[in-house]
């Protein structure tokens, strides 16, 4: 693992490439193109691209709309509005019949910092899961970004991708030896199973560097794929260590932590601490010090680990 | 039929008829269901069998037929008047019609995808012009000639995505999309000018740039000639304000509020049917 990138820039780059043999790929924003990086593709294919304003609501019924004449099509904004705004209007225009629309958000979570709460989306994996039909995907880096944007686009059905703003270190190191779909095994551990999501998962890993100069072995899962969910990957890692540790970029009420801690409980109850933000709006501030002030660092991981693993029964 | 044919009398008089036949499975259905929503299916009922028995091309044996003309019944609670002219149409039997709104039946409560002829779920209200919005472009971007239909209530005008909608299908110059309002000036909770007016309402979708027609929404040579009308113009979308009668065609059910979503009872049943048998 070396270097960063900026997993909104991968998807900009990732469709535009796509664009160029996927004629049925149709792009939708909502006047955050250069944002969500969505413009590249409409300089690209303008015939393609349509920037509907700030029309959220619109935008996701247009989309709906033009997925039932076959196209594959992208939506995209800030979490908050691309979630937050039309939970409706995906919900009956897109996830009830099974629309091919692939929702894909940037500037999710507490990323966007300064802009503060109005623009701090920590509820769309809520959301999003609570939805039949829906795919739900956070990809880690933009090697990870790109492997998902690809794959999904060639699967129909609804999709929602989460992305953040900041740069991130990288997990992977080519998109080849990514796995989609499963509770991924990126650190083998015999201790303590961290499962993370998105920007977490560099951090558990970090976290599991430390944990390692200790003595202690802790395994990261990376959990992507967050709808439909690997139950039985992460049932396997629970066994394997006996305890886990969830991190994630989000409301941690209901979100992966609370998956797999439901998963868990019904099929093989160990220990579970979560690592997240605690059922809390945040505020304005620097992304690196509020990611410190929310406990969204390794260090929490690393601590969390040590607790857990005095929990195991 | 070609824009400028012209519609003779055993045309419209076999259209009435089919209407009639419309209303009158709408009160079999509602009755058996026990539940829905008689006075908005009542209101488009001509509209409705205008668009499925004359305008539209389609082909019941083939529902995903590429060259049909899309649909989009944007007001889903009146899915009686729709279900009824899809299976009048053949796109299934007519005595699914009285499993409306039960278990495993293909009629859900609003349409949905389950159901043959239907493109889209619609039902929660204000969503139905940005789809036939979306629909509009992507046959464009085919090359497609078929036509775009979406039938609004007015009481959802009261919504935002509308408007969102409104100022979007103008500003593609969406010629192929046809939008008709159902003023029948009723929503639940009374007159919609109580509610939340609506007017002025056809110097709004003027301004909003549409192509604007006023009509007698039960006049089913009006509302052939008017949208026929209105196909000629190619560059911009055209939208109709069809006026009408909630409940029209019984008697007791039009301009009524409390029929909105209410079935009728065993006599007030056959009253009703008596009344449509009567006219048809």
């Amino acid at each position: 693992m070396s270097g960063f990138g900026v997993p909104r820039d991968a998807y900009g780059e990732v469709l535009s490439e796509l664009g160029e043999t996927r004629k049925d790929l149709v792009v939708l924003d909502a006047d955050l193109s250069s944002s969500t990086k969505t413009s590249s593709f409409g300089k690209k294919f303008p015939d393609r691209f349509f920037n509907i304003g700030i029309a959220e609501q619109n935008m996701i019924g247009i989309a709906a709309g033009l997925a039932t004449t076959g196209k594959t099509v992208f939506a995209s904004s800030f979490a908050m509005f691309a979630v937050g705004r039309v939970y409706d209007q995906i919900r009956q225009s897109v996830a009830y019949p099974k629309m091919n629309v692939k929702i894909v958000a940037t500037h999710a979570g507490i990323t966007v910092g300064e802009d503060g709460v109005s623009h701090q989306m920590i509820e769309d994996i809520s959301l999003m899961c609570a939805l039949p039909n829906m795919k739900v995907m956070v990809p880690s880096d933009t090697f990870e970004t790109k492997k998902t944007i690809r794959e999904i686009s060639k699967e129909k059905g609804p999709t929602y991708v989460r992305l953040g703003r900041s740069k991130v270190p990288n997990v992977f190191e080519n998109e080849d030896e990514i796995k989609l779909g499963k509770a991924t095994t990126l650190m083998e551990g015999d201790d303590v199973t961290i499962m993370a999501s998105g920007v977490m998962v560099s951090k558990s890993l970090e976290a599991s560097q430390k944990l390692k100069s200790e003595g202690i072995s802790a395994g990261v899962v990376n959990l992507s794929t967050l709808k439909p969910i690997d139950r039985q990957g992460i049932i396997n890692s629970a066994k394997k260590t006996g305890c886990v540790v969830t991190a994630e970029e989000h409301n941690v009420y209901i979100g992966m932590g609370a998956l797999v801690s439901s998963i868990l409980s019904e099929e093989y109850p160990v220990p579970v601490l979560r690592c997240g933000i605690k059922d809390t709006f945040a505020q304005s501030g620097d992304y690196e010090l509020l990611m410190q002030l929310y406990n969204l660092t390794s260090e929490e991981i690393y601590k969390l680990s040590k607790n857990v693993i005095t929990m195991k029964r | 039929m070609k824009a400028n044919e012209s519609l003779d009398d055993l045309t419209i008089n076999n259209l009435k008829k089919k209407a009639n036949m419309i209303r009158k499975d709408i009160i079999e259905m509602i009755y058996s269901a026990k539940s829905g929503h008689p006075g908005g299916s009542l209101s488009s009922a001509d509209i409705v069998t205008s668009l499925y028995f004359h305008i539209m091309n389609h082909d019941p044996k083939n529902p995903s037929w590429i060259e049909r003309d899309r649909f989009i019944l944007s007001k889903g609670h009146a899915c009686p008047s729709l279900y009824a002219a899809l299976a009048e149409s053949g796109y299934f039997d007519v005595s699914e019609l009285k499993n409306l709104r039960k278990p495993e039946c293909l009629l859900q409560g609003h349409p949905c995808t389950k159901t043959p002829g239907i493109e889209i779920s619609t039902g929660s209200l204000g969503q139905g012009l940005s789809i036939s919005t979306g629909i509009a472009l992507g046959l464009r971007l085919d090359g497609s000639s078929s036509r775009v239909f979406v039938l609004l209530g007015d009481g959802e005008l009261q919504s935002g995505q509308v408007w969102e909608a409104m100022m979007a299908a103008p500003k593609f110059k969406l010629g192929n999309l046809t939008a008709i309002i159902d003023r029948n000036m009723l929503q639940i909770d009374g007159s919609t000018e109580k509610v939340m007016a609506l007017e002025p309402l056809k110097e709004k979708l003027k301004a909003f740039n549409w192509q604007v027609y006023e009509i007698d929404g039960h006049n089913i040579r009006e509302i052939i000639e008017t949208i026929n009308e209105g196909l000629k113009i190619t560059d911009k979308p055209k939208i109709i304000i069809a006026h009408t009668i909630k409940g029209k065609g019984v008697s007791f059910m039009e301009n009524n509020v409390s029929f909105h979503g209410k079935s009728p009872t065993d006599e007030e049943y056959k009253i009703a049917m008596k009344e449509l048998e009567a006219s048809s």
